[in-house]
């Protein structure tokens, strides 16, 4: 019955449930968008790096995974390193931002084509010129560009030359020697990393091992699959902070709206909770019902929440589909709600206990 | 105490504090209702009806005197307990009605049920609801009942966990004649066919008459007792 009671009075100011419901939706929308994102971003990433066709990736000592520094690794080190025994290919790959998480990759396209058997033109062809910009079809969707059209990156006019198949390295890729001489990595030469190939995958840990030991001080080896098993949010301290505050401060805007909410039901049904306490109910039964429209309010908001952030994904990827290559998160649904209703069951507490509190006497007379 | 006394009251005062003056809203009260019987407290305003009614109800505490309530003595009982001596033992109807907006009919009674844990109805229950003829309006809201017809529903709200004493509050006093007399007919009714102890209180002396007996109050005192 008592249930039958909060479900009643719930739909009894309907409106004001449903638009409490939908900032909490919101709330957890918010939460899951940003996850959605930092992870597609991620796996995106992960399976760019992978499709490079590399067993080693060898980086500067100091360097972590998610720098988008440039040219911190002497070009010299590519023809040692392609010297090696069991090393079929070394290739370097010079990373330079763009915008935001954007990045473009020069790169060398004669040895690219041996090394993971190269790109897939959906238009146009490989660069001829130093002015020449490669982009991927997710690019070109959300940017509206056509072969032969100029855009400017990077303070620098480039003439489109080429549409290749989405998910291998960056989504922009020009001439290695073009980007080191517009961002001041000609001379030495310099690269971001390099790409190693190996005859014999099987010997990937044994040859990472070797080059720690020959490059020690200069460079870091590590096996590709480790570099991609690093692609994870637990691996990146900013974005952990990131999300503890957007968490935060998702509590802090469930416990206000419910807060809010649940304060004016107390103030409106006072001669009710007057008329409750006359019945017999005791001033926990009282906290009790409030306590379960604050629960109800967190999960219809919940429900809402993943409906929303299914549209919302589904609007990012129309609109941004290479700048923000947004996933559902469904394993993040509990922890997304736990915070929902963390956030409610704090916002309901004051009312429920102002409630509680209130006199039977006064309440009756309260008009 | 009379033996058959199911209340009994002896030297009742009770004390507001408002801001920081004492008001004596009950100057002593003596009262006995025999089990069974239907008793009209009237009196004008400010003499102390509502203040009884409160105290008998469990709804406050007494300041000072003895009240025993079917052999409870008020004075001992804990805010949580007299929470429970309304659940069990006393049933509330008053003059708005007070029945809860969002629940229908059926539900404003079942829940009274639902908060004493009470399983089951009185076996006579569903012949009440057809005597107060409510029985095929019980899927209503209280909005779409009459105030009648909501106040006969607040009598059956009442009655639904079989209390020992039946309080009423100006039962008629937001009702038109016609309302009046069929309400406090079911009540004299109830009283003469099941023997429910009723104490009704009221400024109306037509409705008084109702009542196997009328005392009046004034200035927080009984006057008289016809």
């Amino acid at each position: 019955m008592i249930n039958k009671l909060v479900l009643e009075n719930l739909k009894h100011r309907w409106v004001r449930t449903f638009l409490s419901a939908l900032v909490v939706g919101v709330q957890v929308m918010s939460i899951l968008t940003l996850i959605g994102l930092s992870r597609g971003l991620l796996n995106s990433s992960a399976a760019r790096m992978k499709a490079g066709g590399a067993d080693i990736v060898l980086k500067p000592d100091t360097q972590g995974t998610f720098s988008f520094s440039s040219g911190q690794l002497n070009s010299k080190f590519i023809d040692f390193v392609a010297k090696q025994p069991h090393v079929k290919q070394a290739i370097g790959i010079l990373t330079a931002n763009v915008v935001l998480v954007t990045v473009m990759n020069g790169i060398d396209f004669h040895t690219i084509n041996q090394f993971n058997g190269g790109f897939r033109y959906m238009k146009g062809g490989p660069p001829q010129s130093p002015d020449d910009l490669i982009v991927d079809t997710d690019y070109a969707t959300e940017h509206k560009l056509q072969v032969g059209q100029t855009v400017k990156l990077l303070n620098h006019n480039w003439h489109v030359q080429g549409i290749v198949e989405n998910g291998v390295l960056a989504h922009l890729m020009v001439q290695l020697s073009a980007l080191q001489k517009l961002t001041g990595n000609a001379n030495p030469p310099r690269v971001s990393e390099i790409f190693v190939k190996l005859d014999d995958p099987a010997l990937t840990d044994q040859m990472v091992a070797q080059f720690n030991e020959l490059l020690k001080g200069n460079l870091k080896a590590l096996p590709m699959q480790d570099v991609i098993s690093q692609f994870s949010i637990n691996n990146i301290p900013q974005l952990k902070v990131f999300i503890l505050v957007l968490t935060i401060l998702s509590v802090i805007v469930g416990f206000l709206v419910v807060f809010l909410s649940m304060y004016t039901a107390v103030v409106e049904r006072t001669r009710e909770i007057g008329i409750l306490k006359a019945l017999g109910a005791k001033p926990l039964t009282i906290l009790d019902i409030l306590v379960r429209e604050a629960i109800v309010l967190a999960l219809v908001g919940c429900v809402l929440g993943i409906l929303l952030s299914y549209g919302v994904n589904a609007l990012i990827l129309a609109v941004a589909p290479a700048s923000l290559p947004v996933v559902a998160v469904p394993d993040w649904w509990p922890r997304a709600a736990a915070i929902a209703l963390a956030g409610a069951l704090l916002g309901a507490i004051y009312p429920g206990l102002k409630a509680a509190r209130q006199d039977a006497i006064e309440a009756l007379s309260y008009e | 105490m009379n033996n058959n006394s199911i209340i009994s009251v002896h030297g009742l005062r009770k004390i507001y504090r408002i801001g920081e003056v004492d008001v004596h809203a009950l100057r002593g009260v003596d009262l006995q209702v025999a089990r069974g019987e239907f008793l009209s407290v009237v009196g004008p305003s400010g003499s102390g009806k509502s203040t009884l009614f409160h105290i008998l109800g469990g709804l406050a505490p007494p300041s000072d005197g003895e009240v025993l309530i079917d052999g409870v003595d008020l004075r001992k009982l804990t805010e949580s307990q007299r929470t429970e001596l309304r659940q069990k033992k006393i049933g509330f109807v008053f003059q708005k009605y007070n029945l809860l907006p969002t629940l229908t009919a059926g539900d404003n009674i079942a829940i009274a049920q639902s908060l004493s844990h009470t399983q089951t109805r009185p076996p006579n229950f569903d012949e009440m609801l057809a005597l107060l003829g409510i029985a095929n309006r019980l899927d209503h809201k209280p909005r779409a009942l009459s105030g009648g017809e909501q106040q006969r529903v607040a009598i059956a709200r009442a009655l639904v966990n079989q209390p020992a004493i039946l309080l009423a509050d100006e039962p008629t006093g937001n009702l038109d004649t016609e309302n009046s007399n069929a309400v406090l007919g079911i009540l004299r009714d109830l009283n003469r066919r099941t023997g429910q102890t009723i104490l009704m209180i009221t400024h109306n002396p037509e409705a008084a008459a109702f009542g196997d007996r009328t005392v009046t109050m004034r200035d927080g005192r009984m006057l008289s007792a016809a």
